[in-house]
């Protein structure tokens, strides 16, 4: 199992390289002078000159490859072009509260999305798999912006219940920190809710109409027991797939979501350096980003090897 | 033979199980009845689709929820009735007082768990033991099934067992409670023939150890022969024939008994003194649809003794012979005739 792991994290970094190389000629061929571009429509010929200095545009391409890759081995993503600041700092200090959004958000949907599936097959065609279902197919519909505004509206300027808006961090303390929370969870959360809900469903009737399932109720077990251990456990593979592909879908609802909840994670970065034309902010998110979703493809199939011993690795 | 006798341990009276399918409503048990003694081996033996699994799967309730389910009729374990139990009381039933070894041991396993685990939780569940008792009962029982290194095997996942280990592993957790009755549907016909031999001579030999009663679901008759007391035999759902095994072999009644028996390889004396093996013969025409109601006997339509009588109403069972019943208009006419 180690030697796998192992093995599947060496892999991983040939795929680092090729986004690496990717983002490194997105600014360079991109259509026109990113210099220019950078400097917008009023700049001066010697803001333009200014510009590609420091970004050492001015030195042939495969110079500022090397030197790019190079500092970015040590972990040095350049410097803002705006803020003057690294851009590994900056991205460090938007960091904690998109973190805290992702796996809130993950937690809340997978915690409600399993048990739904699994009752909607449970009781498939029933009254309460059609309410299920019909949830599964309002929250798929609703976009992010829209369930943001109404769950604002609602819980926090009607009812006063929760802030209306912005994040506190966790070192202010854990109600806070949990209350500007709540909100943003659930409206990220219900479309990834849905889809999850309606695959775990789906796996488990496949599940349920299996030899053995029937062989787990002819020794009398408990319902529970039958529902959460032998049909889940064999259901597991698709749900944690689609779990995993759900990252991807939260890491674009996550830009929207800090935008209307006005949260400073790494999608309000993402949304000021992409307008600003903050080209290796830009960068340096899309390798964060990139990284996110290679360690969550991994975890997912390791944790396949732990679901099925028939997957050899 | 039906007098002084003991009360059956189990009972199974007029039953008649439906299936609710978008072709209509499918009568795969019509009207079925039987009993089992203690310690005794009941053989089921019917052509595919008969209503054999059914019967053995309503006994459980185990029926397809929503598709399935009995329409009409009682089972009774000791007196006790069980189609109308309370869900809570099914489940400690099962199991424990009736378990059941399945058609199909390489789908019967859960592919997920240990092979001991699915033992084990058999026995936590009934008799009230912690994992680790469990656990060392499931090792106990893979030994008995005799399978090899037992201690390391309750560790693997049922992929790493051939099909024939899979149902002795399916024979350990039936037999890990030691259950008054085990129904056995078809539990060799999907494994090859020498492991057949020996799957069925491990079910007699824990037979014999834990006087288990034992339902014998099967289409082959060479597996009634070896393992029954007393045959029942079932055509569309119904049952046509019953007698004790030698009985039903010497003198089968019912012309569809008569068809299974000729459809049989045989290469006894008569075929040897004739110089020939005698040709299989095969009963012809197909088993009739279930979905629609049945006019007289279900198999007056393949049958060579068929009357207008037998095509317009359907013959309810006899006993020409004690002990052997029989459902035919002429079964006493081919009794004098003598079977050919
Ligand atoms: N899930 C189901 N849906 C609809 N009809 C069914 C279902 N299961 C069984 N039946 C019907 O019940 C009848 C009896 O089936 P059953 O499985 O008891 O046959 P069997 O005697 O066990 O045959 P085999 O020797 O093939 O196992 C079949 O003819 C079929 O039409
Ligand atoms: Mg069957």
């Amino acid at each position: 199992m180690i030697a796998y792991i192992t093995r599947r994290l060496l892999a991983t970094v040939p795929v680092m390289l090729t986004v690496g190389v990717f983002v490194f000629f997105l600014l360079r061929i991109a259509p026109g002078d990113p210099a220019a571009i950078i400097a917008g429509d009023n700049a001066t010929s010697q803001d333009i000159e200014n510009i590609r200095g420091k970004l050492g545009l001015d030195r042939p391409m495969i110079e500022q490859f090397v030197h790019w890759s190079w500092r970015l081995l040590q972990g040095d993503l350049g410097i803002s072009i705006f803020s003057n600041l690294p851009v590994t700092t900056l991205i460090a200090q938007r960091m904690e509260p998109t973190i805290a959004l992702t796996i809130s958000t993950l937690m809340v949907a997978v915690a409600l999305a399993i048990p739904m599936g699994v009752l909607a097959a449970w009781k498939a065609r029933t009254l309460v798999d059609r309410l299920v279902m019909g949830f599964a197919v309002l929250g798929f519909a609703v976009p992010v912006f829209v369930a943001g505004y109404v769950l604002i509206y609602i819980f926090s300027v009607q009812l006063g219940w929760l802030p209306v808006q912005g994040y506190r961090p966790i070192g202010e303390g854990f109600w806070p920190f949990a209350q500007s929370l709540v909100l943003p969870s659930i409206a990220l959360g219900t479309t990834y809710c849905a889809l999850i809900a309606r695959i775990t469903r789906a796996s488990m009737l496949e599940v349920l109409s299996q030899d053995y399932i029937r062989t787990a109720e002819s020794k009398g077990l408990a319902q529970r027991r039958v529902l959460l251990l032998h049909a889940l456990k064999n259901a597991a593979v698709p749900i944690v797939t689609v779990i995993g592909i759900g990252i991807a879908l939260l890491i674009s609802g996550v830009v929207i979501t800090e935008t209307v909840f006005n949260i400073p994670g790494l999608g309000r970065l993402t949304v000021d350096a992409v307008l600003k034309r903050d080209y290796p902010i830009v960068q340096g998110l899309i390798l964060v980003f990139a990284f996110a979703k290679v360690l969550v493809n991994l975890t997912v199939d390791v944790s396949y090897a732990f679901l099925d011993p028939r997957i050899r690795y | 033979m039906q007098r002084n006798q003991p009360a059956p341990l189990l009972e199974v009276d007029n039953l008649h199980c439906h299936f609710f399918t978008l072709d209509g409503v499918v009568r795969a048990v019509d009207g079925v009845s039987f009993s089992l003694q203690r310690g005794e081996t009941l053989g089921i033996v019917g052509e595919s689709g008969c209503g054999k699994s059914v019967t053995a799967m309503s006994i459980l309730r185990l029926l397809p929820k929503g598709l399935g389910r009995i329409v009409d009729g009682s089972v009774k374990l000791e007196g006790r009735e069980l189609t109308t139990l309370g869900d809570a009381d099914m489940r400690s039933m099962r199991g424990h007082q009736v378990s059941m070894i399945f058609q199909e041991p390489m789908t019967s396993l859960n592919p997920v768990l240990t092979v001991g685990l699915q033992i084990a939780e058999n026995v936590e569940r009934h008799l009230n033991v912690g994992r680790k008792a469990a656990m060392e009962r499931a090792v106990e029982m893979l030994r008995l099934v005799k399978i090899p290194d037992a201690e390391r095997r309750v560790n693997d996942y049922p992929h790493q067992f051939s099909g024939g280990m899979r149902q002795r592993v399916m024979i350990a957790i039936a037999l890990s409670c030691n259950p008054q009755v085990l129904i056995a549907d078809e539990p060799t016909t999907a494994l090859d023939v020498t492991i057949q031999a020996q799957i069925l001579d491990l079910m007699l030999e824990l037979k014999q150890k834990l006087n288990t009663a034992i339902i014998m679901i099967t289409h082959d008759l060479g597996v009634i022969a070896e393992t029954a007391q007393r045959v029942l035999v079932m055509y569309a759902g119904r049952k046509v024939e019953e007698a004790p095994v030698v009985e039903l072999f010497q003198r089968p009644l019912h012309p569809y008994t008569q068809g299974l028996m000729r459809a049989r390889p045989r290469l006894d004396v008569e075929a040897e003194e004739q110089g020939r093996r005698p040709r299989l013969q095969e009963i012809q025409g197909m088993v009739p649809a279930l979905n629609r109601p049945i006019l007289g006997c279900a198999f007056a339509p393949r049958c060579g003794y068929a009357t207008d009588r037998c095509r317009s109403e359907a013959p309810g069972l006899t006993e020409p012979v004690p002990g052997h019943l029989v459902a035919c208009w002429e079964a006493t006419k081919i009794a004098g005739m003598g079977h050919a």
